[in-house]
């Protein structure tokens, strides 16, 4: 390993600092060789239909992991975004007849209010954010079913709303913009802002960051409204695309969400973690995804959806216990 | 005064923790503060920094009444405080974690370059030269706990409370910490300085406060009170703990565990030593000098890769622990905490944990048979609780380490392993351990005793091993134990393998 590191240390500033750092990069290359390797095998792949709509359907997979890194960093989970996201959707359609922008704030709101709801039930009640956020994701189902009388709601399509989700912006898919301007941000927040630093020492330990004088509990609740506030956003763009609002969508989301942190090297135990490492890790589960429609596109072999999942999950197993094992030796 | 504490009054429903106790800090001056556990000394601390809130009494901090709601507040005001076992944020890098908080900012942003700068800055006035990039968690215990000092220091604290920061450190190390309060007090800023090792006292302090039963009993300059009776100050009563036992001509014990030449990984190179029956065997050496390592190979923790452990002169090769508590071994864990207890337990659960298959009948634990045995130990032992059912987080850490004695001599071993066993356990506690290992040994029983404390080495063992950079490099018998020889013994061969 340490060969290797210092090998690699010859490419300057982009040399990865430590062994996370390595596995990190290790995603990296993992997303580059699935591309590659989907470019050579299946005709189409690299046409702009397919890298346009893989960009604005994982779109919000990937709000929705960045919500969850920055959640998990602090040692934390959040478990209702995918209840959460489908409540937006519902919200964001009710709103959408009168403005588009009220579509798009009625689903941030309800959003916003749900990861402010979770950040206040463990950091003034004291809950553990496992129970929190699973109690917050029933409830926001629960309301979503309400709101909707059990069924989609259509959106309007004379508002422009449905131009978020389905629109376009210099030939990239809207969702994919916001998307990259949300990581911009997180990236910042967390690299280059002091608010980053501070969320990281509470992963390392909250008993410690709160004897150091940090302020525990504002961070922790600004992280669970983040989430909630990007869980929101994803719905708004689930609502758009789809011209519904779907109150039983977003089922298992949270543990995408939770796959692509943790590829991404972003530790469970909270106080390390990478944002673009985030991007990357939501990239590479959706590109297998991707890859095995292409496979079962030609025809050889038909993959049911049930063993498109048993591959997704093997495949998730295979890089995690990669990384690890890279992350594990250290160098002396 | 740079800090005056008069009058404080603290009582947790009902109980009452402090009353009237008084402390008083000149600027730059080192104060020790002393007491048995449940002294009141933590919550002293704790009221100080805000933590805790007073029932009654002042606080005055740099000549003005303060009434600290928070630790940030009090941080704020020029108090640090270096936590025993709580450093920092061990994933953040150095810098960071001194600059957590308070971070220097460019345009609203993290200025990484004056952090970095900054941070190199303070621990230049230490003589420390770090890669404040990397990760805290890389560095050893004692650069931890002097980062942390660096943090206090850059965030102006004209006082730093350091409570146990010695107990994770080795001489060495101690050393560097003591040069580093030195330069606190050349810079005026005071220190209180909290440790149940008296001798670090001496060295360091210019006064002891001394506090017991939630009272301040005694202040004094360091030169003006003796060991004695300092000690007794604290205890209220006479202690004959620290006169050395009187060694009687060395017996001759039949060897009951001998390890020859044992070796694994990096921390244990080559080591030898011998466990007689009825008597107590010292493991001494610094801090990572594989004492800890060692103990482990010969329970079959950890796998050897060299040498060989024999039992009454039958080698064995065992698989994994379970084979060596078959065979009549006990371990207890220098760290009570993780690998010991379990808090929530009574006394009675946590003493027959090891036991529970024996004391099956039909599938069901033996409740009279169980009751039975607990008793026994609690009398046997002297184990101060309310009830055999209380939870043992209720008991002192000297009552816990008992409890865990007890779990493993319930199971009639042959050979008793101790790591650190009166690792934060008040003197008057200590003593009383020392003395019960003595009797079990006494009884027949082998044990090995690792110590970081070298009186209690001299005070306990029949014989000393000695470990240096995982080699055995002295054995010293009855009559040679001496701090003097001990000491020599760990450090000839460091420096000469350095």
């Amino acid at each position: 390993m340490t060969d290797l590191a210092s090998r690699l240390a010859a490419l300057g500033p982009l040399a990865p600092r430590s062994n996370i750092d390595l596995a990190r990069l290790g995603v990296v290359a993992a997303l580059i060789l699935l591309i590659v390797f989907g470019a050579l095998r299946y005709d189409n792949f690299l046409s702009s239909y397919n890298a346009l709509s893989f960009l604005r359907y994982n779109s919000m997979f990937a709000l929705i992991a960045l919500g969850m890194a920055l959640v998990i960093m602090t040692g934390g989970i959040d478990l209702s975004v995918g209840g959460t996201a489908a409540l937006a959707s519902v919200v964001a359609a009710l709103f959408s007849p009168y403005h588009w922008a009220a579509g798009l704030l009625g689903g941030l709101a309800a959003g916003l209010a749900v990861g402010v709801l979770n950040g206040a039930v463990i950091t003034r009640l004291r809950i553990q954010p496992f129970i929190g956020t699973l109690a917050a994701m029933l409830a926001a189902y629960g309301t979503a079913l309400l709101l909707a009388g059990n069924q989609s709601v259509s959106v309007s399509y004379d508002s422009g709303f449905t131009e978020i989700g389905q629109g376009d912006f210099l030939g990239f898919p809207v969702p994919a913009w916001i998307a990259l301007a949300a990581y911009v941000a997180g990236w910042v927040a967390l690299e280059r802002h002091p608010v980053g630093r501070r969320v990281l020492a509470i992963g390392d330990g909250e008993v410690t960051a709160a004897l150091m004088g940090l302020k525990v509990e504002r961070t922790l609740m600004g992280v669970y409204a983040a989430s909630g506030l990007l869980a929101g956003l994803a719905g708004v763009i689930l609502a758009s695309q789809f011209g519904a609002g779907q109150p039983t969508e977003g089922v298992g989301w949270e543990l995408f969400a939770i796959a692509s942190v943790v590829v991404g090297g972003t530790l469970l135990t909270g106080g390390v973690g990478s944002i673009g490492a985030t991007l990357a890790g939501a990239l590479l589960l959706a590109m297998v995804f991707n890859i095995l429609n292409f496979e079962n596109g030609l025809g050889w072999i038909s993959l049911s959806a049930y063993w498109q999942s048993v591959i997704r999950g093997l495949f998730l197993l295979a890089v995690i216990i990669l990384q690890a094992k890279i992350a594990e030796s250290r160098p002396r | 005064m740079l800090l005056s504490m008069r009058g404080i009054d603290k009582s947790f429903s009902g109980v009452g923790v402090l009353s009237a106790a008084s402390l008083e800090v000149a600027q730059g001056e080192a104060m020790a503060l002393v007491g048995q556990n449940g002294a009141g000394k933590s919550t002293m601390i704790k009221i100080l920094t805000g933590a805790y809130s007073r029932d009654a009494g002042e606080i005055d901090f740099r000549g003005e009444p303060v009434d600290f709601r928070s630790t940030a507040e009090s941080q704020a005001a020029g108090i640090a405080t270096i936590y025993q076992e709580i450093n920092l944020a061990p994933n953040r890098s150095v810098a960071e974690n001194i600059s957590l908080g308070r971070e220097p900012r460019k345009f609203g942003l993290l200025d990484r370059a004056t952090m970095r700068a900054d941070a190199r800055a303070v621990l230049r006035r230490f003589n420390l030269e770090l890669d404040v990039e990397r990760p805290l968690g890389e560095f050893g215990a004692a650069t931890r706990q002097l980062v942390a000092i660096a943090r206090g220091v850059s965030q102006n604290a004209r006082l730093v409370i350091m409570d146990e920061p010695t107990s994770s450190l080795d001489e060495r190390e101690v050393a560097v910490l003591f040069d580093t309060i030195r330069t606190l007090k050349r810079d005026g800023v005071a220190t209180i300085f909290i440790s149940h090792r008296l001798g670090e006292l001496y060295a360091i302090c210019d006064r002891v406060t001394i506090m017991r039963d939630g009272r301040t009993v005694a202040v004094s300059a360091m030169q003006d009170i003796s060991r004695i009776e300092l000690v007794r100050a604290m205890l209220g009563r006479e202690l004959t703990a620290f006169t050395a036992r009187a060694h009687g001509e060395a017996r001759v014990h039949e060897p009951l565990v001998e390890a020859k030449n044992l070796a694994a990984g990096l921390r244990v190179r080559n080591v030898s030593l011998t466990i007689g029956k009825g008597e107590i065997a010292g493991l001494a050496g610094l801090l990572g000098s594989g004492r800890t390592e060692t103990a482990r190979l010969i329970y079959a923790a950890d796998r050897c890769d060299a040498g060989s452990v024999s039992v009454e002169g039958r080698a064995v090769a065992y698989a994994e622990p379970a084979d060596a508590i078959r065979d009549g071994m006990g371990f207890v864990s220098e760290d009570r905490k993780v690998e010991g207890i379990v808090p929530e337990m009574s006394v009675r659960e946590n003493m027959t944990l090891a036991i529970l298959p024996r004391l099956q009948r039909s599938g069901v634990v033996d409740k009279q048979q169980q009751g039975q045995i607990v008793d026994r130990y609690v009398r046997a032992l002297g184990i101060k609780c309310a009830s055999a059912e209380q939870p043992i987080r209720e008991l002192s850490g000297g009552n816990q380490q008992k409890v865990l004695l007890a779990r493993w001599l319930c199971m009639n071993p042959r050979l008793l392993i101790v790591d650190e066993p009166t690792r934060g356990i008040d003197v008057g506690a200590k003593a009383e351990i020392l003395k019960l290992l003595r009797s079990l040994a006494d009884d027949g029983l082998g044990v090995l005793m690792i110590s970081s404390e070298l009186e209690e080495l001299i005070a306990a063992a029949d014989n000393v091993t000695v470990l240096s950079d995982g080699c055995s490099v002295a054995l010293l018998r009855a009559g040679e134990i001496t701090e003097e020889r001990l000491m020599t013994a760990m450090a000839h061969q460091q420096e000469a393998a350095a």
